[in-house]
């Protein structure tokens, strides 16, 4: 897995994100955190856990996290792929290594988590209502049959990277990265993970009144 | 005699304002944007002089008043104000992006050297 980067966006994650790195660096030896300003010592947490640190000067979002933490990535020799990772905790590493597995034994450009594809991830009514609402636009509109197109945890080829430029800082970026790979005409693949839905993720994660603000963010440009 | 006291204060501030906004460099969008603000200055200047030009002007399209006429004039000139606000605000925020994104970059890199 010595090709393998694992990106993993932190914003005010403190309390958990030495935990989560240590977790990673189990499986992956290579970990960058990109830390998104903020007003905790995220960054000093994870330079003990032994990531690399690329530290925005001021919040930018996630979206803009995730296209910095690949551009480091991409400068790095001999990348193979990177792997998103969300810093709360909730993806499991060993859903990441079956992942990366897949993706090179079967030659595949991208490999998308998805939270639907068995029954693992207890998730409430509207949570999922929203989610499968967000994915049957996602098939629509570029003809990937998506089973949940909101997915923190993907593992995409060094070669598909070179060609995603995320633009929209904020909430947006999940559905944009899917617009652009969709695009690139790739083999890609879902693959069943496991969310936990900690209190801490819980009370992290987004608000369902974000996706307003997503539907708002893809339609402004 | 107060009314040409409001005219005259107006008038005023208007050149003020004009002053301000001449100044700064630019292109040919600019130069646009500076002759309509003239004419913009130009216009207040004769409606204060002439407020009952703009009922006429209202009737000839079938409004009412001057007053209603100069409501839907603003309220269009404000969406285009917004619209062109929220553009340069998108620009401003991408260039922003790239910006911190090339620091953090650098920084990683020097951080990394020095070890």
């Amino acid at each position: 897995m010595s090709g393998t980067w694992v990106v993993i966006p932190v914003y005010n994650e403190a309390s958990v994100i030495g935990s989560v790195i240590k977790q990673v660096k189990q499986v992956f030896p290579n970990v960058v955190c990109v830390i998104d300003g903020g007003t905790d010592n995220s960054a000093e947490e994870a330079r003990k856990a032994g990531a690399v640190v690329v530290e925005h000067p001021i919040n930018l979002g996630q979206g803009a996290s995730l296209q910095t933490g690949f551009d480091y990535a991409l400068s790095q020799p001999g990348l193979t792929e990177v792997v998103t990772f969300d810093a709360d905790g909730q993806h499991l590493v060993s859903d990441a290594k079956e992942m990366v597995d897949i993706l090179r034994l079967e030659k595949l450009d991208i490999v998308i988590g998805s939270r639907f594809l068995d029954d693992r991830t207890k998730i409430n009514f509207l949570k999922r209502a929203v989610l499968k609402t967000a994915a049957f636009w996602t098939k629509i509109t570029t003809r990937m049959a998506l089973t949940d197109a909101h997915n923190g945890l993907r593992i995409i080829s060094a070669e598909l990277l070179t060609k995603i430029h995320l633009h929209q800082n904020r909430m947006a970026h999940a559905s944009e990265l899917i617009d652009q790979v969709a695009a690139e005409n790739v083999r890609w693949k879902e693959y069943p993970t496991h969310i936990i839905y900690t209190d801490y993720s819980k009370a992290k994660g987004q608000s369902l009144l974000n996706a307003v603000n997503i539907v708002f963010e893809l339609l402004f440009k | 005699m107060p009314l040409l006291v409001f005219q005259i204060t107006a008038v005023l501030v208007l050149v003020l304002a004009a002053f301000f906004m001449f100044r700064g460099g630019g292109a040919k969008q600019q130069a646009i944007r500076r002759i309509f603000f003239l004419l913009f200055v130009a216009l207040a200047a004769f409606s204060l002089f002439f407020p009952e030009a703009w009922t006429k002007v209202a009737n000839f399209f079938g409004i009412g008043r001057g007053t209603d006429l100069l409501l839907y004039i603003v309220v269009l000139v404000f969406f285009g104000y917004a619209v062109s606000t929220f553009r340069k605000f998108r620009n401003q925020e991408k260039q922003i992006t790239q910006l911190a994104r090339e620091i953090a970059l650098l920084r990683t890199e020097r951080e990394q050297d020095n070890k």
